[in-house]
């Protein structure tokens, strides 16, 4: 081994399982918040805040939460689209210097995205064609005589004709376009595809065939999904694995057949307590107050002023992630569980 | 007249009778909406359920006659609350009918409010406009009280912009209430919360409701809210009201594929995991000027037979409940007693409403 691989043996204490895609270790993406006379830093915004997970190949993992929870910047830190303040990120197996913002480029052509709204992330001045074969041609993923006929069979993949290739974005609808935006993405051939609350803007029968087609796509080329949404419902649709995220941090973490059936963070459970149903008998439980500001968290587990397990100990201590059964909570006082001793 | 008001509870508070709306745009008038006719009795909630650009915003703005000048306007049709009609009404009486019999909670608060004015202002407003007989100032600490503001006094003095999405949502739904209006319209009145909050939102109205005997017309693209909090449902679909019936009878008999689909295609907490569970409907919402003769959702339906390029009605189903597909009726070939599967390939009926509910934490 040498020095230099010994050393990074060292600093990743953990080091990822083979096959492994994606591995975050204590990811924090600080955002200073400017005050005073001399626009001095007066304090962060922890958008997030110590996360680590890994993902493998062909997973679809998903990151919930409600809005202001992180779960946006963490796919962007990820991918380096805003840069993380602190932690490590090895991509398929490569660790990257998050100080570098070029140090992400190599992975780019692996490591796509597909934004949420898909009326403002596609170029307005540029075709379809454009769009979609401009990635294409920087990362000479092949020949520009080709690109027509790639960029064709790109459309017909996703389920739009190739004729419509010379238009421009308005002449699409929501799920067109979305459509466009996975074309776009898996022109590269990535091995994992970032999805930010890609069907939030489609109404729901374009929803799920947006999710239908990317899951086809997915088992068609062995695709990773990092699937970010506040939607519990759709996430359990589509997940393996689930992360559940407040205030910057996971706060629960399990396989989506485990969590949707027995929620071990009082969080989770009360997320899908307020989710309507169908059944008309059902009332939601309503969890009283909103998120705390992410610039001055209290002392303690950011949830205790909400949770209504909340106990003493939950306002001194800071739980971390601790394995509850099958899955793991940041709580100590997990949901059908004994208390963390 | 005031003898057809002694008929109690069964008087409607609101009757639309064959509105049709149009916009004007470069090649002339495009018709939006499609004879929608639907009624709303004292102390009933009704959810209005359709997909984006299939009318039903415009129809809920046009009950106040506040459709966008220009360009919108009402082509046909009668808007009758209390038996008057709306569409007839003086400004005069428009502006004692808004804000005081009809109260309206806009869909996005943060865009409804004036980011000028301190909300105290803004709640003051409908007391200038309108007879009241007590304390304003009084009153809008009630208000707030009762949506569940703690710190009246900051949130008073405070501008719209330093305000959450949940709390501004709060503030409107306090407006509307001013007055204890007996119709509150709701426009998509929780689509920009999160789920902990619309949980919140939607139980308040569902109290105010029942507190002061208000009728509830309530607009949504989420069938789950209309399951939870609705009493009737209308179903639109590209203009046209395709499908309307009793909450509970429309879960356990949907009819119209266009219903069945949007079932299917709705992702479920009480359904298993798994892709399968979500089936889409092929195709998507045609804007109005590509409307087809006849059915208009019958290009994306896997029901559609040759009758289908006839405008159907609304036929009968029994039970208040009508729908307007060639399935049913005379000449149709279901009887309507079950819900129709969405895919006509499909493996028995979406299992709605099983039993498979989460153990309560």
């Amino acid at each position: 081994m040498t020095a230099a691989a010994s050393a990074r043996a060292e600093a990743a204490p953990a080091p990822s399982a083979p096959g492994t895609l994606l591995d975050v270790q204590g990811l924090k993406t600080w955002f200073p918040v400017m005050g005073g006379v001399f626009r001095k830093t007066m304090g962060h915004v922890k958008a997030v805040n110590d996360v680590s997970l890994s993902m493998g190949k062909g997973e679809v993992l998903s990151v919930v939460g409600e809005s202001g929870c992180g779960k946006s910047t963490l796919g962007f830190s990820i991918l380096g689209l805003t840069p993380p303040t602190e932690g490590r990120l090895s991509l398929a197996g490569h660790p990257i210097d998050i100080r570098s913002p070029s140090a992400w480029n190599p992975f780019r052509k692996d490591f796509q995205i597909i934004f949420q709204d898909p009326y403002t992330s596609l170029n307005p001045r540029h075709t379809v064609f454009e769009m979609i074969a401009e990635p294409m041609r920087v990362h000479g993923v092949c020949a520009s005589r080709d690109l027509p006929e790639m960029v064709a069979g790109l459309l017909r993949k996703v389920g739009l004709s190739p004729d419509y290739m010379h238009r421009f974005p308005h002449a699409f609808s929501g799920g067109q376009r979305q459509r466009i935006g996975i074309a776009r993405a898996i022109g590269l051939r990535p091995k994992l595809i970032v999805c930010d609350e890609v069907v939030a803007a489609l109404d729901v029968s374009v929803q799920a065939q947006i999710i239908q087609l990317l899951l086809d796509l997915k088992s068609e080329l062995g695709l990773s999904l990092l699937f970010i949404s506040h939607d519990l419902s759709l996430v359990k649709a589509i997940s393996d694995r689930v992360l559940v995220m407040y205030l910057g941090k996971i706060v629960e973490e399990a396989h989506a057949s485990d969590l949707f059936v027995q929620p071990r963070h009082p969080y989770t459970a009360a997320l899908l307590e307020s989710i309507p149903t169908l059944d008309r008998g059902r009332r939601p439980k309503l969890l009283g107050g909103e998120i705390p500001s992410p610039v001055n968290l209290p002392p303690g587990c950011a949830f205790a002023g909400r949770c209504p397990r909340v106990q003493d100990r939950c306002r001194k201590e800071t739980p971390v992630l601790f394995p509850a059964d099958r899955s793991s909570a940041a709580c100590f006082y997990p949901v059908g569980l004994p208390p963390v001793p | 007249m005031y003898i057809s008001g002694m008929d109690g509870a069964n008087q409607p508070l609101l009757e639309v009778e064959e509105l049709s709306i149009g916009f004007e745009g470069d090649q002339g008038v495009t018709a939006i909406t499609d004879k929608v006719s639907f009624t709303i009795r004292p102390g009933e909630a009704y959810g209005l359920v359709g997909e984006s650009g299939c009318g039903k915003s415009v129809t809920c703005l046009s009950l106040l006659k506040l459709l966008p000048v220009p360009g919108g306007r009402v082509l046909s049709g009668r808007i009758l609350f209390r038996g008057r009609d709306i569409l007839k009404m003086n400004p005069e009486e428009l502006r004692n009918l808004r804000g005081g019999e009809i109260g309206m909670i806009f869909q996005e608060p943060g865009a409804a409010l004036n980011p000028l004015w301190p909300i105290r202002r803004q709640l003051l407003e409908a007391f200038h406009y309108h007879d009241y007989k007590g304390d304003p100032q009084q009153r809008i600490r009630t208000l707030l009280d009762r949506v569940g503001i703690a710190d009246p006094d900051r949130i008073l003095s405070a501008y719209p912009h330093q305000l959450s999405g949940g709390m501004l949502q709060r503030v409107m739904i306090a407006m509307a209430l001013s007055l204890n209006p007996a119709l509150l319209i709701a426009d998509e009145p929780t689509t920009a919360l999160d789920v902990t909050v619309q949980a919140q939102i939607m139980e308040l109205i569902e109290d105010l409701r029942r507190e002061f005997n208000a009728s509830v017309l309530m607009v949504t693209h989420n069938l789950n809210l209309i399951a939870q909090y609705a009493d009737r449902v209308g179903v639109m679909y590209a203009g046209r009201l395709v499908e309307e019936s009793p909450v509970e009878d429309f879960l356990d008999r949907t009819l119209h594929p266009y219903s069945a689909g949007l079932l299917a295609a709705l992702p479920r907490l009480d359904r298993e995991s798994g892709a399968a569970s979500l089936r889409p409907i092929p195709g998507q919402v045609p804007r109005p000027a590509d409307y087809l003769e006849g059915c208009r959702f019958r290009d994306r339906c896997p029901h559609a037979f040759e009758a289908c390029v006839a405008k159907p009605d609304l036929f009968p189903m029994g039970s208040s409940h009508t729908v307007a597909c060639f399935l049913y009726g005379p000449g149709g070939s279901r009887t309507g007693r079950e819900s129709l599967d969405p895919a006509s390939t499909g493996t028995g009926g979406p299992d709605r409403r099983s039993g498979a509910r989460r153990p309560a934490p």
